[in-house]
């Protein structure tokens, strides 16, 4: 055994010894390897980020909410139906929601208008989001004048910014008291935006909804659970869409490999020559090659992914932005929270390094193969 | 299905079996007309192409191994995207095409183990003494792996997010119908007593083998039978200790994070022994050959105190799992 492991490491010195004798070569295929790499890695970084992000944030959401669909289209629900559905058993809590949106010809977006009570605002009082307050320049204690319905203008105070770590969905959000909602959208005591109920044990969440629309047919239950699963399935397919792109440039360094490989410099061959010669066998070059391969793959998949991490976690994923993230005036300024998949790690290792070998396995051979004679002439 | 994890496992898939039928027709070559006698030109490119074929199966096996633990940590993940699913098994159970697939995958596991084995011995021989024995394993094995990624491609595709699936709870409750449900059913008290009878005789033999150096099926059939025993034990009880739940069974539910990982400790070492003890008793049979039987002396103790350290990796582990554990069944199972 030791023996064996011994001998290893003999071929690995002489691997290193060779690679750094052949600079430009081994450098060459190093630094295409590695960008590939860094790409297919940063994308998968990237979209896992930003589902672990959603996941994240919909942690504390409710479980069930409940739209009321007209015509085949959501509408307000009349405030009743919170009698109508009673008393349901397992529901911890049911309320009405009032919630818009506010479209801002000044700055030519749309603000997410919500009604609070926790935080137990004037009628006058809103607090709104960095990204509102970054576009309009506002800060705490000034007015920001929202036109009504009727076209007459409300002055709101601000009195206070939401938080920046939670910016990826209050960019955009304006808290304002639930009556100053009603005045300002012209909506009566008598409507809710939707309903939210909240469900503790997880398992009875589908009967709840079942029995919801039993009660009220004419509503939709949206339900927690399938939200996030439309997440993960959304990112997953985006990520697959960017790889499936990114696979043209793992075919073209496939080939480029293999040209690398079969491409023998007359030294190189000379030197197999001459390894031959003094009683190497066929097997043992072609471990020899395996090892060198193994160094390049490990030394381009370190580099590769460690780029990869910086890229995506310190400068916000630069390069991918816009197509991964979709795009909005009051777009959120945020940092995602660093994490590494092992599922991801193995995906990302099945792209780059299998393709890499196996397009290396023939050339190697042939190389291996070489009789002595022949290339020492 | 465009998840990543789900396209590297089908190209991994139409890879190896793209290698394996390459390999095919070379193994059918090799039958007819491998002849070590000869020093005909036809001989002599034969013998530079095994370099290039074995090469090529070392790592078509490799990629099989790693696609198999790919393939369960994937179905784990996907749970999340299915309604009903709570781990692998409701991804599974998706279609009539999760289980075969995984089926294939662990019985392709065993034998790309053994013929990685028998490869390393063959060339150990001067004279490629088993090479034609290998090379019809190897066209056993090439159906194996079609049908695995034919299977396996049938599975992803045909996944329908809206279909509601069925979780563990259902399958591995000893109320059920079928296999797993009798499995489930198993009284705790049995399970880990056949469990700690097989793991003495295993490692018994385990222990006989590699001091004598022969009859290394003494090993293979023990070990065969310990891995199915451990198996049967996961379900019926070593999970439920895990859990720490009198009535959850699921085999795939101590893969995750929430309970430290601790299957892969579990299934690693034991799929690893199971694998080396199989092999054993393909190894011991060629002590006759002359070229082989130095070899043969030195390699099967190795392979079966390899497959007696995984053996009581696994045995420690669950023995862990069950002592570390808040259940206490103390006057209902004991």
């Amino acid at each position: 055994m030791i023996a064996l492991l011994r001998k290893q490491r003999y071929f690995i010195d002489y691997t290193l010894g060779t690679m750094m004798r052949h600079k430009g070569k081994s450098l060459g295929l190093l630094s295409v390897y590695t960008l590939i790499i860094f790409m297919l890695a940063s994308v998968m970084l990237f979209s896992h980020a930003m589902r672990s992000e959603a996941v994240a944030l919909l942690a504390n959401s409710p479980e069930i909410v409940v739209q009321r669909i007209q015509a085949g289209r959501s509408v307000m629900v009349p405030a009743d139906y919170l009698q109508r559905i009673g008393k349901l058993r397992g529901v911890t809590e049911k309320r009405g929601r009032l919630w818009g949106y506010y479209y801002d010809p000044a700055v030519k977006a749309n603000y997410t208008v919500m009604a609070s009570e926790q935080d137990q605002l004037s009628i006058t009082d809103i607090v709104i989001g960095e990204g509102i307050a970054r576009t309009r320049g506002l800060s705490i204690g000034d007015y920001l004048t929202l036109r009504s319905h009727q076209g007459k203008a409300f002055s709101f105070r601000v009195l206070r910014l939401l938080e920046s770590d939670s910016e990826l969905i209050s960019s955009d959000l304006l808290l304002m008291n639930p009556q100053g909602y009603r005045q300002l959208f012209g909506l009566d005591e008598s409507l809710y935006t939707d309903l939210v109920l909240s469900v503790r044990n997880p398992r009875e969440i589908q009967k709840i909804a079942e029995k919801l629309t039993r009660l009220l047919p004419d509503s939709r239950p949206i339900l927690r659970s399938e939200i996030l699963r439309t997440y993960e399935s959304l990112f997953s397919w985006r990520q697959g869409v960017m790889l499936i792109l990114l696979l043209g440039s793992v075919l073209a360094f496939v080939i480029f490999a293999w040209d690398k490989a079969s491409g023998l410099s007359a030294e190189e061959r000379k030197e197999i020559g001459i390894l031959k010669a003094v009683g190497w066998e066929t097997g043992e070059v072609m471990r020899m090659k395996f090892w060198e391969g193994v160094i390049i793959s490990l030394m381009a998949f370190l580099i590769g992914y460690l780029a990869a991490y910086l890229h995506v976690f310190y400068t916000s994923a630069g390069l991918f932005e816009p197509v991964l993230k979709g795009w909005s005036v009051l777009y959120p300024r945020f940092q995602l929270t660093p994490s590494v998949d092992g599922l991801q790690l193995a995906t990302l290792f099945f792209f780059t390094v299998l393709p890499y070998t196996l397009a290396t396995i023939v050339p190697v051979w042939r190389t291996s193969i070489t009789d002595p004679d022949l290339v020492m002439r | 299905m465009l998840n990543p994890a789900i396209l590297a496992l089908l190209m991994v898939s139409v890879l190896v079996s793209t290698m394996l039928l390459v390999a095919a027709a070379f193994a059918f070559r090799i039958l007819r007309h491998w002849d070590i006698q000869s020093g005909s030109e036809l001989q002599l490119r034969l013998e530079r192409r095994t370099y290039l074929v074995s090469t090529l199966l070392i790592w078509a096996f490799t990629f099989e191994f790693l696609s198999l633990l790919l393939f369960i940590y994937n179905a784990e993940a996907l749970s999340g995207q299915f309604v009903g699913a709570m781990c692998a098994t409701g991804v599974l159970n998706l279609n009539p095409w999760g289980w075969p697939t995984l089926f294939l995958k662990i019985t392709l596991f065993f034998v790309a183990a053994i013929w990685l084995l028998l490869n390393y011995l063959d060339n150990r021989g001067y004279d490629y003494p088993l090479i034609r024995f290998k090379y019809a394993l190897l066209l056993l094995a090439l159906p194996l792996v079609v049908a695995e990624t034919i299977v396996q491609w049938l599975h992803f595709t045909e996944m329908e997010p809206n279909l509601i699936t069925s979780c563990c709870g259902t399958l591995f409750s000893a109320d059920a119908q079928g296999v797993s449900a009798e499995v489930s059913g198993i009284a705790p008290a049995n399970s880990i007593l056949a469990l700690a009878i097989s793991g003495i005789v295993v490692i018994a033999a385990g222990v006989w083998v590699a001091m004598r150096g022969t009859s290394g099926w003494l090993l293979s059939i023990t070990g065969a039978a310990a891995f199915v025993i451990a198996l049967m034990a996961i379900i019926s009880s070593i999970s439920l200790y895990i859990y720490e739940h009198p009535h959850h069974h699921c085999p795939f539910c101590i893969l995750k994070q929430g309970h430290g990982y601790v299957g892969y400790f579990l299934y690693i070492p034991l799929f690893l022994a199971t694998a080396l003890s199989l092999s054993a008793g393909f190894v011991s049979p060629w002590r006759k050959i002359v070229s082989l039987s130095q070899t043969v002396a030195d390699v099967l103790p190795v392979i079966s105190w390899l497959a007696l350290f995984f053996f009581l990796q696994f045995y420690l582990t669950s023995a862990w799992s069950i002592w570390s554990s808040r259940l206490t069944m103390m006057e209902v199972w004991w």
